[in-house]
C-alpha cells in the first residue's frame, strides 16, 4: 500500500517479498482450513479417527516382522516397538506434511482460481492439521513407553526429551520448506511430482528411522548426518529412549538447514502464486 | 468521488496451446534474453489481438491489450463485451487469481471478488461451518461473520438446514448460501462476475437488489460483468464494452448497451454461411436462414398470429458420420438478449436424420408480440456441439389487427401473446 492508500497489482514484484504480515491477516483462515481438515478428514467413516492409531501400528508390526525378524537389523537394544514407533511417528508426520504441501497447488486451483488470499495459508494449515494426527500417535507412543517402562527394560530418558518441542517445530518447517518448493515447481511442470512419491519413500531409508545410526561406521556417520531429518529423529530417539547419536552441532545445521529451506521456499512460492493460474 | 480503481497500460498474454515440452524452451529463451542478455521479453513482442474466430500465426495471444480505466469510488461499471472479450480476464487481474503481464493495477480498500459463489465450500461441512470457510476465503475474521451470521442465513433462506451438509443441500441453496455470504462482505470493491445467471428469478431480483443497495447506500465501488443486458441496466450507471481484448467504447450504461446491441444487429446482417465466429466440432454447418410464408416466399416482418416457416439449410462436413442423434435448435431472444422461447427437435425425438439440405420448422401460429427478436442456432450431434451461431437472423413482427379491433398488447406487458376468451358470471 503506498501513502495514498492505493494497494498495487503489478506485472513483477520484489524478490525477497515475503508476505508475512498478510498471512498473518489470514490467520481465521488458517483457522479454518485446520478445523476443515480435521472435521472431514474422516467423515464417513467407521472407525474414524481410530485410523490415526491403526496406521502406526501396522506399520511398526510390519516393520518388526521385515527389518527386525527377517533383516536382523540391530534396534539398538531397545524393544522393537518402542524402537520402531519412535521413528515413524515423527518421520511420518514429516513424510505427510511434505506430500500434502508439496499438491497446494495442483489439487486447490479451484478455489485459487477464484479468490485471492495469501497462497501461504493453505501449506501453511496442513502442517497444523497433520499435528493433530502427530499428538495422538505421540499419546500411544506414551502409552507402549510407560508400559515398557513398568516392565522395566532399560529405556534411559535424559534432559534431552525436553527438546521435543523444537524437533517438531523443525520437522515441520522442514516439510513446509520443502513442500511449498515442490509445489511452486509442479505448477508448470508436473515430472517432480513423481519424483517426490518414491523420493519421500527413499528418504525415509536415508534417515534412521528403521536402524540405529550407531549401527554405521563411526566415520562415514556424517554423510548421513547431511540429511537435515537424520539429526532430528536421533535426538529424539535420544531424548526419549536413550538410543541415538546425539549431537549439538549436527541440530543446529538442521535448524539452519530448515531456516534456509523456509526461506528460499517463502520466496519461490510468493512468486510462483502470482500467475500459476495461467500455467497449472 | 476520489477515484477507487486505476487500471493503467495492463494487458495480459495467455499461451495456446498444451504446456508441453515446448515450454521449457521458451523458458529457457526467456531466461537467456530479458536475465542474460538484459533484453525484451522475445514472447511479449509477438502475440496478436485476441480473436478467438479467425486463425492466428503466434502461438501467444494477448487477452487484454493495453487497457485504462479510472473507476471512481461509488460507480457501478458494467463491463460487457462477447465470450471471449477480455472481461473475465480482467475480473481476474483485479482479483488477484493472476497477475497481468505488463502494466499496473491500483485500488483502495478491499476486493472482494465473486467469480463464484461458494467458493472453498465442503460439501461435508454444514452450512453454518461453510459460511465460516468461505467468509473467511473472501477475507472475513471470525469475529466479522459471527456478528452478521443471523443476517446472513436470514438473506439466504436456508434457515432450516443451517446445521446440515452442504452435500444434501440443492443446487439453488448452495448458490443462495455462497451470495449471502458475498454479500455481506461489505468491501469498498466489488467484482463481480455473472454469478447472478444461476439461481431463480426472484434470488435474483434480490441479489440485484442488494447489489445496488450496496452501491447506492453504502458509497461501494462495483464491478459487474454480465451478459443480462437488464441486469446491467438497472444495475449500472457507466459501461465498458470490450472487444478482442481492448476497450471498444465507453460511456453512461445506456449508450453502451445501445452501442452493443446494435453491433450484434449489424453482425447478423451478414449471410449466416460468411459468419466465422462460431462453436463446435463443426460436423455439421448451419449455412442459411430464411423465415419464409406457406408460399415458401422469403421475407423478414411478419404479424402477430401469422403462419411461418423457419428454413435452415444444413451442410454436412467430412466429419460427420452416420451418427446416432443429432438436434437442431433455434433459440429466439428479445432485443435484451433474454431468452423468448425455443424450438428444438429435441422435443420430439432424440433421433433426427441430419443430412444436407433443408430442416423447416413449421409454427402454424406465430404468437409473440410486437418488436424484433433474433435469432441463435445450435447444432449438436451425438450429444456434442456440433455448430453454434449467434445472431444469425433477425424476425420483426408487427400488429395486423390481431384482436379484430385495431388493439394491441403494449410492448413492455410481454413477450408472449395468448388467445383467451372473456365472459361474464354472477
Amino acid at each position: 500500500m503506498d501513502k495514498n492508500g492505493y494497494t498495487e497489482i503489478t506485472p513483477n514484484n520484489r524478490l525477497l517479498s515475503l508476505n508475512l504480515r498478510e498471512v498473518i491477516a489470514y490467520k481465521d483462515l488458517i483457522y479454518m482450513y485446520v478445523k476443515r481438515d480435521i472435521v472431514t478428514m474422516y467423515k464417513q467413516t467407521i472407525l474414524g479417527p481410530l485410523w490415526f492409531v491403526i496406521q502406526p501400528i501396522l506399520t511398526t508390526v510390519m516393520f518388526m516382522f521385515v527389518f527386525g525378524n527377517l533383516a536382523g537389523i540391530s534396534t539398538d537394544g531397545i524393544p522393537g516397538p518402542l524402537f520402531y514407533f519412535a521413528g515413524i511417528i515423527l518421520w511420518n508426520y514429516f513424510a505427510d506434511c511434505l506430500n500434502k504441501t508439496s499438491g497446494t497447488f495442483t489439487t486447490n486451483q479451484n478455489v485459487f482460481g477464484k479468490v485471492y488470499f495469501p497462497r501461504l495459508v493453505v501449506p501453511i494449515s496442513v502442517t497444523i492439521s497433520n499435528l493433530v494426527k502427530f499428538f495422538i500417535q505421540f499419546a500411544i507412543f506414551l502409552i507402549i513407553y510407560i508400559v515398557y517402562a513398568f516392565k522395566g527394560v532399560g529405556i534411559t530418558p535424559n534432559w534431552y526429551a525436553f527438546l521435543f518441542p523444537l524437533l517438531v517445530i523443525m520437522s515441520a518447517g522442514l516439510a513446509l520448506g520443502f513442500g511449498i518448493i515442490f509445489s511452486s515447481m509442479t505448477t508448470k511442470y508436473r515430472d517432480l511430482t513423481f519424483l517426490l512419491q518414491f523420493g519421500v519413500q527413499l528418504w525415509m531409508y536415508a534417515t534412521p528411522v528403521i536402524y540405529p545410526l550407531s549401527t554405521m561406521p563411526a566415520d562415514k556417520q556424517w554423510i548421513f548426518q547431511l540429511n537435515p531429518m537424520t539429526s532430528i529423529i536421533e535426538t529424539f530417539k535420544y531424548g526419549a529412549i536413550g538410543s541415538g547419536v546425539f549431537s549439538w552441532g549436527w541440530l543446529l545445521y538442521s535448524l539452519i538447514f530448515m531456516i534456509i529451506t523456509l526461506l528460499l521456499g517463502t520466496i519461490i512460492f510468493n512468486k510462483v502464486e502470482k500467475d500459476f493460474m495461467d500455467t497449472v | 468521488m476520489p477515484t477507487a480503481i486505476k487500471i493503467e497500460n495492463v494487458s495480459k498474454q495467455y499461451r495456446l496451446g498444451v504446456i508441453s515440452t515446448g515450454t521449457l524452451s521458451h523458458d529457457l529463451n526467456r531466461w537467456w534474453t530479458t536475465s542474460v542478455l538484459r533484453r525484451e521479453d522475445p514472447y511479449l513482442k509477438i502475440g496478436e489481438t485476441n480473436d478467438r474466430a479467425s486463425k492466428g500465426n503466434s502461438e501467444y495471444v494477448w487477452a487484454l491489450k493495453d487497457i485504462n480505466m479510472e473507476i471512481e469510488q461509488g460507480d457501478v461499471v458494467g463491463i460487457i463485451g462477447k465470450n471471449g472479450a477480455g472481461k473475465s480476464t480482467l475480473l481476474k487481474l483485479l482479483s488477484r487469481v493472476t497477475k497481468p503481464t505488463t502494466g499496473t493495477i491500483k485500488y483502495r480498500g478491499r476486493i472482494a471478488s465473486l467469480l463464484e459463489v461458494g467458493t472453498g465450500f465442503h460439501p461435508e461441512m454444514t452450512g453454518r461451518e461453510n459460511i465460516y470457510m468461505n467468509g473467511a476465503i473472501m477475507g472475513m475474521t471470525r469475529a466479522e461473520i459471527t456478528r452478521k451470521l443471523d443476517e446472513i442465513v436470514d438473506f439466504s433462506g436456508c434457515e432450516r438446514y443451517i446445521d446440515t451438509p452442504v452435500k444434501r443441500y440443492s443446487s439453488g441453496m448452495t448458490v443462495r448460501l455462497g451470495f449471502a455470504i458475498a454479500a455481506h462482505l461489505d468491501p469498498e470493491i466489488l467484482v463481480v462476475d455473472e454469478v447472478l445467471a444461476v439461481g431463480d428469478a426472484e434470488f435474483q431480483k434480490k441479489a440485484i437488489g442488494k447489489m445496488q443497495d450496496v452501491s447506492k447506500g453504502e458509497g461501494r465501488t462495483v464491478l459487474f460483468v454480465s451478459h443480462n443486458m437488464t441486469a446491467v441496466r438497472n444495475l449500472c450507471k457507466n459501461g465498458y464494452i470490450l472487444k478482442n481484448g481492448i476497450i471498444d467504447y465507453q460511456g453512461n450504461i445506456d449508450s453502451v448497451i445501445d452501442r452493443y446491441l446494435a453491433e450484434q444487429e449489424e453482425r447478423s446482417k451478414i449471410a449466416l454461411g460468411a459468419v466465422s465466429d462460431r462453436k463446435g466440432n463443426g460436423s455439421i454447418r448451419l449455412v442459411d436462414i430464411k423465415f419464409t410464408d406457406l408460399q415458401g416466399c422469403s421475407k423478414d416482418n411478419f404479424s402477430v398470429g401469422d403462419e411461418i416457416i423457419i428454413k435452415i439449410k444444413i451442410e454436412t462436413t467430412s466429419r460427420f458420420q452416420n451418427s446416432n442423434t443429432s438436434q437442431l435448435d433455434i433459440g429466439i431472444n428479445n432485443s435484451l438478449g433474454e431468452r423468448v422461447t425455443w424450438l428444438s427437435t429435441y422435443l420430439y425425438s432424440d433421433k433426427i436424420v441430419l443430412d444436407n439440405g433443408y430442416v423447416n420448422f413449421y409454427i402454424p401460429k406465430l404468437m409473440l408480440n410486437e418488436g424484433t427478436y433474433n435469432v441463435n442456432l445450435c447444432s449438436l450431434v451425438d450429444g456434442e456441439l456440433a455448430d453454434w451461431v449467434g445472431n444469425v437472423a433477425k424476425l420483426h413482427i408487427s400488429y395486423n389487427d390481431y384482436f379484430k379491433n385495431g388493439r394491441i398488447m403494449p410492448p413492455n406487458q410481454g413477450y408472449y401473446i395468448t388467445d383467451f376468451q372473456i365472459s361474464k358470471q354472477i
